[in-house]
């Protein structure tokens, strides 16, 4: 099953409607409750950073019965050290970002202690793909 | 975990009374949780979805919804028979009316003792507040006051569910109170009966079908609105003087724990927020389950707007009610008098905090369209495959909700595609449906009697 969403860079008011789509699907699946916080949390931050840091992006979500696959790819200034970023309290938002309650740095690490498997890959000066797989069955 | 009877239908307070029903929709349209279809021209409750908000009970135009009491002539099966009051119910009466007289006349209509619900308030927030201190790493804690909002996170909000707080509420501590008072006094356990006053329906399923506890210390419930009409005829027929007050004199902030901010003004600083009308409090705990809401201590949620004052069973205005509430708060202060609270030994502290957790509760989740995931995910396929088909108005003709529940109902068995009217239209154009045939179909939804105006037929 395939879903794909639509995100505008700086379109605060509509961060997390992908997250909340994303869960009521899960929900309807049976999964259980703790994999839907899992991913949700991590979709959601996956979705803000879209929102936060790019022009604008498409997130793919792929949902078969064993595991829920969400590909984030966005037009934006890339990330010029993924190891750096990872780190906890890292971040690059600017004041204005941060003055909304977003960008404290816990992002991407957030994404990585929410998914079963993280991928990204970043070009500077052009965009930044993220890529999480959740498993059901709980690895 | 949420009782269901033997043939494992979920227990509900509100009962839709077919013989007056006339299918008008209104209370399929507003329902919270989607748990109510139209069918043969009657509202259709669906069992396991119903969290017993009330919404529907409001909006129904000829009070075809029934809410479920005992008998009050049960009361007097008991040699004790305590009436358990929500404070609510004395904000209902015009101020010229005394509590002294509603309680007097409470007792005139057979109860032995009158005790105030909030009398077990006070000592349900310090624990509160251990609870909180004990759980520290459990943020926001939620209020397991509202039962429509427990069961809303039973159903909806599984996620949640190790948020709430795994206390009983003031009711059942001032019935364990007062049944263990007598008890001790030697009455026998049996001999007791305690009747609570509910204000809504989603109490009375919480005494008939408690979560989270194997038993309610309470024996029967009597609607608040049966009560206030039979007590309020009686204060206005006898205007006979009374004498002071039976039973504890309690008078202290307490008295609003049922209001909105009732809780949260008690509690222990921090971020602590008060949510009331259930639409809110979904609409919240869709961004908190997301973690978009975050840093919040404790949620007092309560699904009817102003709260208990709000309930469905209360017949004054909720926001005189509120005020009035308050006000009695207020002149016992403003009066220099001291708060009066109610006092527990240290045996019955210790039998309370004995008897007051609530067990780990269930999720009962609603949206699943199977137990099975690969099963799930082709019903799912084929919703997503239906919804593209319908118009998206959510018009309600069909007979459920919106397209989207329709597409589901399809899934499941309970609808077929040609409920639409937009696709019987589309379908009488191709030629594969006559016009008899789609007047059928609107028939079983909405009943012959809609269908068939003979004395129109000459009009139009």
């Amino acid at each position: 099953m395939h879903f794909r969403y639509k995100i505008e860079g700086g379109d605060f008011t509509n961060a997390g409607s992908t997250a909340s789509a994303v869960k009521k699907v899960l929900k309807q699946l049976n999964i259980d409750p703790v994999i839907i916080k899992r991913t949700v949390v991590g979709i959601y931050e996956a979705e803000v950073n879209i929102v936060a840091h790019a022009y604008n992006g498409v997130i793919d979500v792929d949902i078969d019965e064993n595991r829920i696959f969400a590909r984030f790819e966005d037009a934006g200034p890339g990330i010029p050290d993924i190891t750096k970023a990872m780190e906890e309290g890292y971040s690059t938002a600017s004041e204005i970002v941060r003055e909304m309650g977003f960008g404290a740095g816990m992002g991407l690490s957030n994404i990585k202690n929410n998914s079963d498997k993280l991928e990204i890959i970043s070009q500077v000066g052009k965009g930044t793909t993220v890529e999480i797989t959740n498993y059901f069955n709980s690895k | 975990m949420t009782k269901a009877n033997q043939s494992g239908e979920i227990f509900h307070a509100i009962h839709f009374r077919a013989d007056m029903c006339i299918g008008c929709s209104h209370c399929m349209n507003i329902c919270p949780v989607e748990a109510i279809r139209v069918r043969e021209g009657k509202a259709r409750l669906i069992p396991n979805r119903c969290v017993d908000c009330g919404e529907c009970y409001r909006v129904c135009p000829v009070g075809a919804i029934a809410v479920e009491q005992n008998d009050f002539e049960e009361i007097f099966r008991f040699p004790i028979r305590i009436a358990l009051i929500p404070s609510v119910f004395f904000g209902q009466f015009p101020e010229t009316i005394s509590r002294e007289e509603i309680v007097h006349s409470i007792m005139d209509l057979g109860f032995t003792h009158v005790h105030e619900v909030e009398e077990g308030a006070g000592f349900l927030n310090r624990l509160y507040i251990e609870y909180r201190k004990n759980n520290p790493n459990n943020r926001p804690l939620i209020s397991p006051f509202c039962p429509a909002i427990v069961r809303l996170i039973e159903v909806k909000f599984p996620t949640l569910l190790d948020n709430i707080i795994l206390l009983k509420n003031p009711m059942e501590i001032t019935a364990m109170k007062a049944r263990k008072d007598l008890t001790e006094k030697g009455y026998k356990d049996t001999e007791i009966g305690i009747f609570y006053v509910s204000p809504c329906a989603a109490k009375i399923v919480a005494i008939k079908s408690p979560v989270g506890e194997k038993d309610s210390s309470v024996s029967g419930v009597i609607n608040l609105n049966y009560l206030y009409n039979k007590t309020f005829r009686l204060i206005r027929n006898l205007k006979k003087a009374h004498g002071p007050l039976p039973g504890p004199n309690f008078s202290s902030q307490e008295i609003c724990w049922s209001l909105t901010h009732g809780e949260t003004d008690l509690a222990e600083s921090g971020r602590n927020l008060a949510i009331d009308d259930i639409k809110n409090v979904i609409e919240f705990l869709e961004k908190l389950e997301n973690e978009e809401i975050k840093g919040i201590d404790f949620l007092e949620l309560r699904a009817c707007d102003e709260s208990c004052a709000g309930g469905i069973l209360c017949p004054a205005n909720r926001f005189l009610t509120a005020e009035k509430m308050k006000k009695r708060v207020q002149n016992t202060l403003s009066e220099g008098k001291e708060e009066k609270k109610i006092e527990y030994t240290p045996e019955m502290e210790k039998f309370l905090r004995d008897h007051i957790s609530l067990e780990k509760l269930t999720p009962r989740p609603i949206l699943k369209l199977d137990d099975n995931v690969a099963e799930a995910v082709v019903k799912m396929k084929r919703m997503y495959e239906l919804n593209g088909f319908l118009p998206q108005v959510d018009c309600g003709i069909c007979g459920s909700p919106s397209c989207k529940a329709l597409a589901e109902d399809i899934v499941q068995h309970t609808a077929e595609l040609k409920q639409c009217i937009f696709i019987q239209k589309i379908m009488e154009q191709n030629e594969k449906l006559d016009i008899q045939e789609s007047v059928n179909i609107m028939r079983k939804i909405w009943s012959e009697s809609k269908l068939d105006k003979n004395s129109l037929r000459d009009e139009i």
